[in-house]
């Protein structure tokens, strides 16, 4: 731990105004609050709204896990980590179920959350709406009318393009019935975990300086038609190449051998999680 | 079969920083110690306080070293140290009038009262290399420094209190009498969100702590001919201000030191204020000596008053959203970040769209 900074890296005054943001953010779910970011020594853009978050809510008693595209080592993901553990002296964890803090970038994990812990999420770009209308000043005013038809339409235009709804991830939702809400880029597979969870998600833009929630038990709806559906991603007949897992959302990997695509977990302590399981149960199976 | 390497993440970053250490102390020089950085590389040390957003001489100088000359990530070092340092307190609003001048010009008067001082400017040499300076010794810098001030006999002081060039336009009523401010209040943008419009002290904070090239870019386009405030640069001031800060108890006034900074004020063409028509102006100021950045951020100043914004220098969110250097160069390196999940799912919904468009081109041959 590196004594000359305060515990947690920012100073008393902040961490309260960002406890206070927070606080905001979960009682209007959905809405961005914007917040005074501070600048951390990790560079804007890699997950520094994440890491106010967790700095201002983390003690000492905690325990945190960081995962970066699903995975706890993730270069970026370790970089947080050590700069996180070396100013607060936190116990760390890879396993999900452990943790009380998550910080992700661009997954929720594979396993459900329970009601003591709280996952927050990076943020590039806070706004769903910078999509269909480039000024803060309009965009702040569409979210306060709760008028949404530039959003809709440009959907509509979508499947008159393509016959789909072209986005991939970062799929817009609508929050509490009221806000529509940039998820993150998390894949459309994750965004069925936001409705109706046990756990609090927190959400930290740090180089665009707002804070949003999503409180336990809040009604979170991915936006679709009725005769064009939302759907998530397609991995029928692939399973992972290391768990044999077929109901996980998998990277698509090129062999470096057989030229050939392969699958394999993307939440890869999960993945880990399930060999382990396989292999124990093989051997009680063999020797009981 | 290869092996997906999602191990060794760990240690892979900290060899890579070894070795970007081992890079800055391979050659066979001395190192640079961190007090000629801060004598000889003064233009370099006033720019990183001034994005770096700290006035701190001697850790911008570090910073400079430490990042072997990347001014991004010396500024963004000074920046995030920053972070950990409560503010304590604010000092005392000072007029620029009383500041300590080591350079200060008009462009709009000839002569002006107490005169044009050129001061320390690169502005009317030869931009020739000078191949002496391979060959620079400590002889050397003493027997120039002996014969420089050789001839002078006596110097005239520079007066204590010099008065603005633009107040001699303003005592005959030439400009106008209050800039547009939207509203007041005084914004600190350190410890408050950035909100829009924002007044205007939030929009001369950030332009402070702004990127040199960014404001360059954005004032030189409204300069060329994306916008028209064609300015004229009143005056221009190099120099010291006292800082003063009040006992927060005995309300007695102590000076505790002094910052360098550069003022710039542009008079820009007349509006309609009131009954008559009157001149505008665009005010510019930030840490150190940076002349371009200051006149940079005075012609913005100006650009972002126009009543109905046309081009992006003239857009209030445009440029404060943009001139960040810290923000802008720590998202433009973000894409060097894994993407493997966003573009998972944006390769399944081609896939889906090819897969669409084709069974629909079978449909329409059938």
């Amino acid at each position: 731990m590196i004594y000359r900074y305060n515990f947690a890296f920012l100073d008393e005054a902040t961490k309260r105004e960002i406890r206070r943001k927070i606080l905001k953010a979960i009682a209007i779910p959905g809405y961005q609050v914007p917040f005074a970011s501070r600048e951390l020594p990790i560079a804007r853009g890699w997950g520094t709204g994440g890491i106010q978050i967790t700095l201002s809510i983390i003690g000492p008693q905690d325990i945190l896990k960081v995962i970066d595209q699903g995975c706890d080592e993730s270069v970026n993901a370790v970089n947080i980590k050590k700069f996180i553990t070396s100013v607060t002296g936190v116990k760390t964890t890879t396993d999900t179920q452990q943790a009380t803090i998550i910080q992700t970038r661009h997954r929720i994990p594979e396993e459900k959350l329970t009601k003591d812990q709280i996952l927050v999420l990076q943020v590039p770009y806070p706004e769903p709406l910078r999509l269909v209308e480039p000024s803060e000043k309009e965009t702040a005013r569409m979210h306060a009318e709760g008028d949404y038809n530039l959003m809709w339409l440009y959907l509509y235009e979508d499947i008159v393009k393509y016959k789909e709804i072209s986005i991939g991830a970062r799929y817009p939702v609508l929050v509490n019935h009221r806000y529509i809400m940039d998820p993150t880029p998390i894949p459309r597979w994750d965004i069925p975990k936001l409705n109706m969870a046990d756990n609090l998600f927190l959400f930290g833009a740090g180089r665009e300086k707002k804070i949003y929630a999503v409180p336990p038990y809040t009604k979170v709806e991915p936006l679709a038609f009725e005769d064009f559906k939302f759907r998530v991603e397609d991995f029928t007949g692939k399973a992972c190449v290391r768990c044999g897992s077929t109901d996980t959302f998998l990277d698509e990997i090129i062999d470096d051998t057989t030229g050939k695509r392969i699958y394999v977990c993307s939440d890869t302590s999960y993945c880990d999680k399930r060999i382990k399981e396989r292999e124990s149960k093989y051997v009680t199976k063999t020797y009981s | 079969m290869g092996y997906v390497a999602v191990k060794g993440g760990a240690e892979a970053i900290e060899n890579a920083a070894k070795l970007l250490t081992y890079y800055r102390l391979k050659g066979k020089t001395e190192p640079i110690k961190v007090e000629q950085i801060m004598e000889q590389l003064f233009f370099l040390v006033d720019k990183v306080m001034g994005e770096g957003s700290l006035y701190a001489p001697k850790l911008a100088a570090l910073a400079i070293k430490q990042s072997a000359g990347d001014i991004f990530e010396a500024s963004f070092m000074l920046r995030a140290y920053r972070s950990t340092i409560p503010r304590l307190g604010y000092s005392l609003p000072q007029s620029t009038e009383e500041m300590r001048v080591i350079r200060r010009i008009s462009a709009a008067f000839k002569d002006i009262p107490g005169g044009q001082i050129l001061g320390p400017t690169s502005d009317y040499t030869l931009r020739l290399l000078d191949f002496e300076l391979f060959y620079e010794s400590k002889k050397k810098q003493k027997e120039l420094i002996k014969n420089l001030f050789a001839d002078i006999k006596y110097i005239e002081p520079i007066p204590k209190n010099l008065p603005h060039v633009v107040q001699i336009l303003r005592k005959e009523g030439l400009l106008i009498e209050k800039l547009t401010t939207n509203g007041a209040k005084f914004v600190d943008i350190t410890k408050e969100p950035l909100t829009f419009p924002a007044p205007r002290s939030a929009t001369l904070q950030v332009m402070a702590r702004g990127e040199t090239g960014g404001l360059l870019l954005l004032a030189y386009s409204n300069m060329r001919g994306y916008g028209d405030i064609h300015p004229t640069i009143g005056e221009l001031r190099v120099g010291y201000l006292p800082l003063k800060v009040k006992n927060p108890y005995t309300g007695k006034v102590f000076v505790v030191g002094e910052v360098k900074v550069t003022e710039a004020i542009v008079i820009s063409k007349f509006t309609q204020d009131g009954d008559l028509p009157r001149f505008t102006l665009g005010y510019g100021l930030c840490f150190g000596h940076n002349e371009t950045k200051a006149i940079s951020i005075a012609v913005l100043d100006r650009a972002m008053q126009t009543e109905e914004p046309k081009s992006p220098s003239e857009d209030q969110e445009f440029v404060l959203y943009h001139v960040d250097g810290i923000d802008s160069m720590g998202f433009a390196n973000h894409y060097k970040l894994p993407h493997y999940v966003t573009f998972q799912s944006d390769l399944d919904r081609l896939r889906k769209a090819q897969e669409t468009a084709n069974s629909h081109e079978l449909e329409v041959n059938r």
